[in-house]
């Protein structure tokens, strides 16, 4: 079920619509990286966000710009809703020197040091220790921003994740963990991976605060989020939700996706984030079939400009293949 | 000039490094409450307190993983590891995270980290606490190491890691923990220089850490054979200073490697590989190693001696390059 919306005072008109552009532009863009990926102008792995747009637009919204975020190498969405423009995003897949990571990162790595946004992380819990330190570093000098360490459930079962939440409630660190469950670890179906399959349960077992959420609806998850931020922010304390979704698509594109039925993936799209909340938008009489239109034609607009400035961007010289190893200002 | 031990040395330039640097904090097992496993940090806790000298659970990739965090977010974490060994709990941190993120960013993120780790055989402690695996390290791209092997070093390399703006690992043979010498105050150093700890004429013996003193005592049992050897410490293994080792072999002609790693794909290997690359021509002998026998370290003394370079062994080896 959605969240009435009048549930949620705060929400205006215009604040709905932009969730929806948002989760609009996450499975266009999407859907666009996959065709480029099949002209070969995309190399190496693409894990495509599609079906868990509303858990990245609506848990954004809890953060602001001088928080930092943590993510995974399934991270368009994050980055996109975190305001990475799309183009840079793009060109980074196709390697380009314009792209966020100067084509040394790729579709799992983007970074954007402006924005706080610390990256994908492609090794599953690798960033959670990071996060850690982010948050114990805001701790130590007594700043009030926080952290969002968003991991997909597969981090579960990774020593680094009981590690991390541990240090985080034993240090108070100031950390909203994101756990982003789409019910499989590539292909294992958490039920054959986990003893526990109530994972927010398990950050409890930690004195962590925690619950889980419908993230296939993107109210739920905005009102969920800024819930445990603002409480993270008060009482300098972690806290965890986790975020029921699912991926429409495979793994990455080098998945044949044979271990769930078809069944199984239509009976999920039934529950799409983006058409689900765009009917319940009309439904409310806040969104027209004009203004519906309209937005996909600025969406579509945006991407197209994404690939344009792919397209023409430039190769980083060959010469410069060793810059970025050290730091310029350190010993040589 | 003060005179102090290997530990007391580490221990200043720590104390230095934080009074100076609000930024500087030290965290790892046992460090606090402690005083760390191997003493090294005993009294921090007292002068900075829990938040700065900070103990942590058996963590170790967590608190590796939290000290690269604690980097990005605008910290100068010192990380200390109880042994080599257990830093390999921490490894997917290290390389997958600390040595690729400034790279894999295309150059937005640096990670100013030192983790400091006891290394080294010798005491007794078997094949879980005893291992050198100092070119593991040297092998990543996007860090640096540093093996100290004097007391003057083990403050002034310290000090010149924490002025990094990369991850540095700092390895502790724990055999000169209680060595005593002279720091050389106020004197800067800089990673990345070869020492030349004793000056010869016949043939350069290239070392670091804990076989240093063995190697300096092997050079004084050649020099009573009138073997006038040469003695490089490498100091920083990563990025070696090849200029100082091929300067020295091309007046020497001749060159032996001893190094507490094993020989195979060792640190040997590499400072082999750069003299054949390097200084090929100027050699009058093949470059010989010492190294540790190819054997997890064994708890027995008397096998432990025999799996460890000695004295004895370096001295053989070098006189048989004549």
């Amino acid at each position: 079920m959605a969240t009435p919306l009048l549930a949620l005072p705060e929400l205006e008109r215009e604040h709905a619509l932009s969730l929806l552009r948002e989760m609009l532009l996450i499975r266009r863009f999407e859907e666009k990286s996959a065709e480029v990926y099949t002209q070969g102008k995309i190399r190496g792995f693409l894990h495509l966000y599609i079906g868990e747009e509303a858990v990245a637009v609506g848990a954004m919204r809890a953060f602001t710009p001088d928080d930092a975020i943590v993510a995974t190498y399934r991270e368009h969405g994050q980055a996109l809703a975190r305001g990475i423009p799309a183009a840079a995003v793009m060109a980074e897949m196709y390697g380009k020197a314009n792209g966020a990571s100067r084509g040394r990162g790729g579709s799992m790595h983007i970074f954007d040091a402006s924005r706080r946004f610390y990256g994908g992380y492609a090794i599953v819990g690798g960033g959670l220790p990071v996060a850690v330190g982010l948050g114990l570093a805001d701790r130590m000098q007594n700043r009030s921003t926080i952290t969002a360490c968003f991991f997909g459930e597969g981090a579960v079962a990774e020593g680094e994740f009981h590690e991390s939440m541990n240090l985080a409630a034993l240090w108070h660190l100031p950390i909203v963990f994101l756990c982003e469950n789409n019910r499989y670890a590539m292909g294992t179906a958490l039920m054959r991976s986990e003893s526990q399959t109530d994972l927010h349960l398990k950050a409890q077992s930690y004195n962590i605060a925690s619950s889980a959420v419908d993230g296939m609806d993107v109210l739920a998850v905005e009102a969920a989020v800024r819930e445990a931020a603002d409480a993270v922010r008060r009482e300098r304390e972690p806290r965890f939700l986790e975020l029921r979704t699912y991926r429409f698509r495979a793994h990455s594109m080098a998945d044949p996706d044979l271990y769930r039925t078809k069944a199984e993936v239509e009976e999920w799209k039934h529950r799409c984030p983006v058409e689900n909340f765009a009917a319940m938008l009309r439904a409310e009489g806040l969104l027209t079939d004009v203004a519906r239109k309209d937005m996909e034609a600025s969406v579509g607009a945006e991407i197209a400009e994404a690939v344009a400035f792919a397209e023409a961007g430039p190769w980083e010289p060959v010469a410069d293949l060793a810059r970025d190893v050290y730091t310029p200002t350190g010993s040589s | 000039m003060s005179k102090m031990t290997y530990r007391e040395a580490l221990r200043g330039a720590m104390r230095e490094a934080m009074r100076a640097d609000p930024r500087v904090f030290l965290m790892g097992e046992d460090v606090g409450r402690y005083g760390g496993a191997f003493a090294v940090s005993l009294g921090l806790l007292k002068e900075f307190g829990p938040e700065r000298v900070r103990d942590t659970p058996l963590s170790e990739s967590a608190f590796v993983g939290a000290g690269i965090g604690a980097a990005l977010g605008g910290m100068r974490p010192i990380v200390e590891v109880m042994t080599i060994n257990f830093s390999l709990l921490a490894l997917d941190q290290i390389v997958n995270n600390a040595a690729a993120l400034r790279h894999m960013s295309g150059g937005q993120f640096s990670v100013p980290m030192v983790v400091r780790m006891a290394s080294g055989g010798g005491r007794g402690m078997a094949a879980q606490h005893s291992h050198s695996l100092e070119c593991w390290y040297a092998h990543i791209p996007g860090t640096k190491s540093v093996a100290p092997a004097t007391v003057a070093d083990a403050r002034g390399l310290l000090l010149a890691a924490l002025e990094e703006p990369d991850p540095v690992f700092v390895f502790e043979h724990a055999l000169l923990y209680p060595l005593e010498g002279e720091t050389e105050d106020g004197v800067p150093m800089k990673i990345g220089r070869a020492a030349i700890r004793r000056r010869g004429r016949d043939v350069t013996l290239i070392t670091y850490g804990g076989t240093l003193p063995k190697t300096l005592q092997a050079a004084e049992a050649l020099a009573a054979e009138r073997i006038d050897a040469e003695v490089i410490d490498l100091r920083t293994l990563r990025p070696l200073d090849t200029a100082t080792i091929l300067e020295s072999v091309g007046r020497t002609h001749r060159a032996l490697i001893v190094d507490e790693g094993w020989r195979t794909g060792g640190l040997s290997a590499e400072v082999s590989a750069q003299i054949m690359e390097g200084a090929f021509d100027s050699l009058d002998a093949p470059v010989a190693r010492v190294c540790s026998a190819e054997v997890p370290i064994p708890y027995a003394k008397h096998l432990e001696d025999a799996a460890l370079p000695q004295p004895a062994a370096i001295a053989a080896a070098a006189r048989a390059l004549f």
